[in-house]
């Protein structure tokens, strides 16, 4: 391994880490409302909105991301609808990462006892008002070991972004081993940077996991 | 007894089914205010059921329940305001588990009445100092014992000012050596006029507390006593009789 | 549906050739699916043991494996192992290597679940009934493993077929891949090709994991 190369391709992998951080941490902040939304639609057996927040589940829960990946962004502008890489790569992952988290909120909310809500709603509050301060919650705390590993799995499956022309880790890799064959050295760097990305998430989630653990539990 | 006071809670002819199940035909009934009546009766007779119909729990399939006059109706929006003024507590007491004792308590007071935060956690403190717990306004419902559980649930229903209290078998989940400290909460409540109607099955309890005795069976109003020393030593029906035989009461 | 594109797919061969190239990933699928499946029950009981270097082992192939995206792990089997050891594994062989490495790892940790979820009080009352070690396995502990481990085992089925789809990148002419040449080679006859095409693929995908998914969660639910 050749050091002076590791050095000249440093800067690359970093600006590329910049972008995949960032297009993964906004697909991720809309795969959570998304999830929010879609979990608490099923949940409260809202007509309609319930049955399509189902089907885009079971629809985006059942494909590969880049499968829809590349139906967002080669197929959908033959009707008319462009976006670029970058809001490609937010909106995919948004989409993949909404199914993913509403299926754990649904398990989280699923597991709080109805009389929850019927103790809430014998102090006079409204359904509306019994879900977002009693039954909500106790659902996320419940969810949190899925919504950690849907974090990290999302992470991860940007990966993915480089087949559409998105300049992540996975793209530079790809790319300098084309044009300068130094394999070696762009994967190393590959595993360091994507370490680099994924550790920290990965050992703050266990940390979190285990605090709301504690939390549930002693009961 | 009470005096005739003004007809605080009327149930008139109401019917409950579940499924085909009939728990209640034709049921009538009047709770005055400031009485506290006791509904006792085999499991299985509809007590629970009652207390849920009451709170606009369970859809009911005729009749009507009258609040000061107000209609009960699970399905009309007009349901929150009329749950205000009754409290309810239930045998598994259900604190919310993601909050603290005082947040317990002040939740509803809040976001449901509106009333100003500090003044609420002010009156919860000196509610839960009635009930010997002020100490524990921080911790979290998983570090109390089921008793303090069951003052804390008593509290937080009486924090919201009700007209009426519904007390659903609250010591039956609870270890023998927990009952006295909830039951003497409710005692010293039965004294400062609370109107109240609790399901139990602490007979000693029962004839201690009750104005009067509303002895169901089948859904049906079999006994319906002013007198709780009569009714506990004599009772009239065969099936109060009955049940009675199967306690020993002291 | 001219203007959609999907008219492409009934010229010639080239619903068949889509469907070949379908084959091609779940081929590759279902080869790391029965590896990963034979070695992870064997990875599973030994995450059970109690030796702690083994134990420290399998617990950093596990994490290693959870941590890096497959994609990353598919580059450095196939492109890095050329370049450091002059190997030249064909791609396919290189995508069953990881995927089964990857499916080993994840599989081995539903098994290790699954075994120490059984409460020691089933133990214990299998052998005061006075069952012999082999008929407590036999008996008591491998149904109750299996009920818990089978719904969970499709459920990574689903996720290693839909991660195949990962494979083009290391050239293996797979369903995107036929679907691109198709969209290519139709560019001036039908210009909307990729609408159609990439539909196709998207139900396609959709149509093969989710009935394996419903399966999975009404065996859950049935059997929990």
């Amino acid at each position: 391994m050749n050091a002076d190369i590791l050095i000249q391709y440093l800067p690359l992998y970093r600006d590329a880490l910049y972008l995949t951080w960032k297009i993964g941490w906004l697909g991720i902040a809309l795969a959570f409302l998304l999830g929010v939304w879609c979990a608490v639609m099923c949940h409260l057996h809202v007509p309609i909105l319930a049955r399509l927040s189902r089907i885009y589940i079971e629809v985006f829960r059942n494909t590969p991301l880049l499968v829809q990946l590349f139906f967002l962004y080669f197929a959908l502008p033959k009707l008319g609808l462009r976006v670029s890489a970058q809001v490609c790569g937010v909106l995919g992952l948004g989409l993949l990462g909404g199914a993913y988290m509403a299926e754990s909120l649904r398990s989280g909310l699923e597991s709080v006892a109805p009389i929850q809500t019927e103790s809430a709603l014998s102090l006079g509050m409204t359904r509306e008002a019994a879900f977002f301060h009693v039954i909500l919650p106790q659902a996320v705390s419940v969810s949190v070991p899925g919504l950690v590993a849907n974090v990290i799995f999302l992470l991860k499956e940007t990966s993915v972004f480089s087949t559409i022309s998105l300049m992540d880790l996975m793209f530079t890799a790809k790319d300098l081993i084309g044009m300068y064959a130094k394999t070696i050295e762009c994967l190393f760097l590959l595993v360091v940077f994507y370490l680099i990305m994924l550790l920290p998430v990965s050992v703050l989630g266990s940390f979190i996991e285990r605090k709301v653990r504690h939390a549930e539990f002693g009961d | 007894m009470m005096e005739q006071n003004e007809v605080l809670l009327e149930i008139r002819h109401l019917k409950k089914e579940y499924n085909s199940h009939t728990v209640f035909r034709d049921f009538s009934f009047q709770v005055h205010k400031g009485e506290v009546v006791v509904i006792i009766g085999p499991s299985g007779c509809g007590k629970s059921t009652l207390l849920r119909c009451i709170n606009g729990l369970e859809p009911i399939q005729g009749g009507e329940i009258l609040l000061d006059g107000k209609r009960v109706d699970p399905r009309d929006k007009s349901i929150t305001q009329v749950r205000q003024k009754i409290g309810m507590v239930f045998q598994s007491y259900d604190l919310f588990p993601h909050k603290t004792v005082l947040e317990n308590i002040a939740l509803a007071p809040v976001i449901v009445q509106k009333r100003q935060k500090g003044e609420v956690q002010e009156e919860a403190v000196r509610l839960l100092e009635r009930v010997g717990l002020a100490d524990r306004k921080n911790d979290f419902p998983r570090q109390l014992s089921g008793g303090q559980k069951q003052r804390v649930a008593i509290v937080r229903a009486l924090c919201m000012h009700p007209e009426i209290l519904l007390l659903d078998e609250i010591t039956a989940a609870l270890d023998p050596e927990m009952v006295r400290e909830v039951l003497d909460v409710v005692l010293k409540l039965a004294k400062t006029g609370c109107t109240m109607l609790i399901v139990t099955h602490e007979m000693a309890f029962a004839r201690a507390i009750a104005d009067r005795i509303l002895f169901l069976d089948n859904g049906e109003p079999v006994e319906i006593s002013s007198d709780p020393r009569q009714f506990f030593e004599q009772p009239q029906s065969r099936r109060a009789q009955l049940f009675l035989q199967t306690f020993t009461y002291g | 549906m001219q203007s959609l594109g999907i008219d492409v797919l009934w010229k010639g061969t080239n619903f068949l050739r889509l469907l070949g190239g379908l084959w091609v990933a779940l081929r590759i699928s279902l080869i790391s699916v029965a590896i990963s499946i034979l070695l992870g029950l064997l990875a599973g009981v030994l995450m059970t043991l109690k030796n702690p270097v083994l134990k420290a082992v399998l617990r950093c192939y596990l994490e290693t494996v959870r941590i890096m995206p497959q994609m990353v792990l598919l580059f450095i089997a196939y492109f890095g192992t050329t370049r450091v050891f002059g190997w030249n594994i064909p791609a396919e062989s290189a995508a069953i290597f990881v995927f089964s490495f990857w499916g080993t790892a994840e599989m081995g940790d539903l098994v290790r679940g699954a075994l120490i979820s059984i409460l020691a009080i089933q133990y214990e009352s299998a052998y005061s009934l006075g069952m012999t070690k082999a008929q407590v396995y036999c008996h008591v502990i491998l149904p109750q493993t299996v009920r818990r481990l089978i719904p969970l085992s499709i459920n990574l089925i689903t996720r290693m077929v839909k991660t195949t789809s990962l494979v083009m990148m290391i050239g293996i002419v797979e369903v995107l891949k036929v679907a691109q040449q198709i969209i290519e080679a139709n560019r001036k006859a039908s210009p909307n090709a990729a609408f159609g095409v990439f539909a196709t693929v998207f139900l396609l995908y959709f149509l093969i994991c989710w009935p394996v998914g419903r399966l999975a969660a009404y065996l859950e639910k049935r059997w929990a």
